[in-house]
């Protein structure tokens, strides 16, 4: 059967329905894989190309032990292993910062940190900052400033926001800036965002 | 991304044992660079060694040296009290680099090693000398803008990124670095290369060595100096043209000064003839123009980027007065 074959069983979610038509083009893509990885005599490093390694890490306190290829990178585990779908891909190459997350309390970008570096850290993503139903003070300030348009690099402004202010890096807008850069915005929500920042540094609220 | 075998160590020394048996190995420190040149296809280790959990991440000062370990990680160098205080240049050369999320993994061994490069080489459709030698360079008649205008071979024209390897070059650091026998100490403005015939080759360090740490002397230079970086946007880019300047002042004469340039060269380039000229001279808007023009000898602009034969001294002038106007 053809993935574009499927259709989605009636409550299905959207995601769920992608996962399944991936897993299909997946096995429907191994057997030329294989063809051609014997055709280079690469015998060896196909063997290993499904090596998993064991990983264990704590993710927004929650403990985690699992087998990851080393390929797979941070952000990649977060998203399609552990479905915490709120940490975003953007570029997939450090520049946008949209895959932001705290690794031992300190902000970095996911998408170029490989899940097994991890081994043993404790990783916070955006799912893991709100206490319960009360959100951090960060996402309510975001809300109450309109620190966004589309949503899409959200999640990473917020995490990188936090750390901005955990940092002491919030001396003046200009300095909040600078390192708030490593975030990009398409929609342009840059002021707010700062005012936000600003909000959530004044309010003295731990953070 | 092409899988590998990915292995951990916690010494050094098993590090290069691991590294000396296997020609495609790399070591893995932050990643930042070698994880996204192998999500781009522009490299492919067969095996990845994690080095970060080897204890080499201290910053210390010894004797009249300061000690930084190839692992410490470039936000924890630039926001130490002890690098802010001795060696301010080399804070700012870091916090003007990257992002913030970036510093917090980078390493001080990783920004020495990030490959010197362009759009050419990350572009796997495109020709480039430096990622499959003998295809040619991209860049030389293309798009040219961020190229280097010292040093320059007909094989390359790509510049070194780092900000940090500027001020490092200007405050005459040392690099330590180990292979199974033992140590070695090599001069950091000599640790990186220009492209020459050989664009492949980023720096001088041996196929079974590992970088140590750095040796930076305390220095009287933490008074009068400036970390100018200018690019096409207030953050978050590589250099146009970038000047570590520092001095020492005495009755306004100068009694020492480092001039290095980032963002023109396939190395970090050192401003040797200007600092010749400036020293027990007076730090005067004159003398700064005269040093800026000195550097200028030997430029070379390639079209697209010879904005930067007036930007550098440009660059340079203003770098200087800043520097005088510190307080």
């Amino acid at each position: 059967m053809k993935s574009s074959d499927q259709k989605p069983n009636e409550g299905d979610s959207r995601r769920d329905f992608l996962k399944k038509s991936s897993v299909i083009t997946a096995i429907a893509l191994t057997p030329g894989v294989a063809v051609k990885a014997a055709e280079n005599k690469a015998d060896e490093r196909f063997a290993e190309l499904f090596e998993k390694i064991p990983l264990k890490l704590t993710v927004n306190n929650k403990a985690y032990q699992t087998m990851v290829e080393p390929r797979v990178t941070l952000l990649d585990y977060l998203r399609e292993e552990l479905h915490l779908t709120g940490t975003k891909k953007g570029c997939d190459h450090g520049q946008c910062g949209a895959c932001t997350v705290h690794v031992d309390g300190q902000r970095v970008n996911s998408c170029l940190s490989l899940a097994v570096m991890n081994e043993g850290k404790k990783i916070t993503t955006i799912e893991g900052l709100a206490n319960g139903e009360t959100l951090h003070p960060m996402q309510a300030a975001f809300i109450k400033h309109d620190g966004f348009q589309c949503g899409y690099c959200t999640p990473g402004q917020i995490m990188s926001a936090v750390a901005c202010v955990r940092e002491g890096h919030t001396g003046s807008r200009a300095e909040i800036s600078e390192y708030m850069s490593g975030n990009i915005c398409r929609c342009g929500a840059y002021p707010n965002i700062v005012d936000a920042i600003i909000e959530v540094k004044e309010g003295g609220a731990t953070v | 991304m092409i899988n590998f075998q990915y292995l951990r160590t916690t010494t050094a020394k098993s590090a290069i044992a691991l590294l000396v048996k296997d020609k495609n190995a790399k070591f893995l420190a932050g990643g930042t660079n070698l994880i996204d040149l192998m999500k781009r296809g522009v490299t492919a280790p067969e095996k990845l060694i994690d080095i970060n959990h080897v204890p080499l991440k201290q910053i210390e000062q010894i004797g009249n040296k300061i000690h930084i370990g190839a692992l410490a990680s470039n936000s924890a160098v630039a926001e130490h009290a002890l690098i802010k205080e001795k060696l301010p240049l080399l804070s700012w050369a870091l916090q003007a680099g990257a992002s913030a999320q970036l510093r917090n993994v980078a390493t001080v061994g990783g920004n020495m090693m990030q490959r010197t490069r362009c759009g050419y080489f990350y572009d796997t459709e495109m020709p480039c000398n430096k990622r499959q030698p003998g295809t040619g360079c991209g860049a030389m008649g293309g798009f040219n803008r961020m190229h280097a205008i010292f040093g320059t071979s007909e094989k390359c024209i790509a510049v070194h990124p780092s900000d940090m390897c500027v001020a490092l070059t200007a405050l005459d650091a040392e690099v330590v670095l180990a292979n199974a026998k033992g140590e070695r100490k090599m001069l950091f403005k000599d640790f990186h290369r220009l492209a020459g015939d050989t664009p492949q080759l980023d720096n001088n360090l041996k196929a079974n060595e590992m970088i140590i740490r750095l040796e930076i002397p305390v220095n009287n230079l933490a008074k009068n100096y400036h970390y100018l970086k200018v690019r096409d946007r207030a953050s978050y880019a590589f250099a146009l043209v970038s000047v570590a300047a520092a001095f020492e002042l005495n009755n306004n004469k100068i009694t020492d000064i480092r001039l290095a340039m980032g963002g023109v060269a396939h190395k970090p380039w050192r401003l040797t003839a200007s600092e010749n000229f400036l020293k027990g001279k007076e730090a005067t808007l004159s003398n700064f123009e005269q040093a800026a023009q000195l550097a200028m000898k030997d430029a070379k602009g390639f079209g697209g980027n010879d904005f930067k034969l007036k930007l550098a001294p440009n660059t340079i002038i203003e770098a200087l007065n800043l520097a005088k106007s510190k307080v």
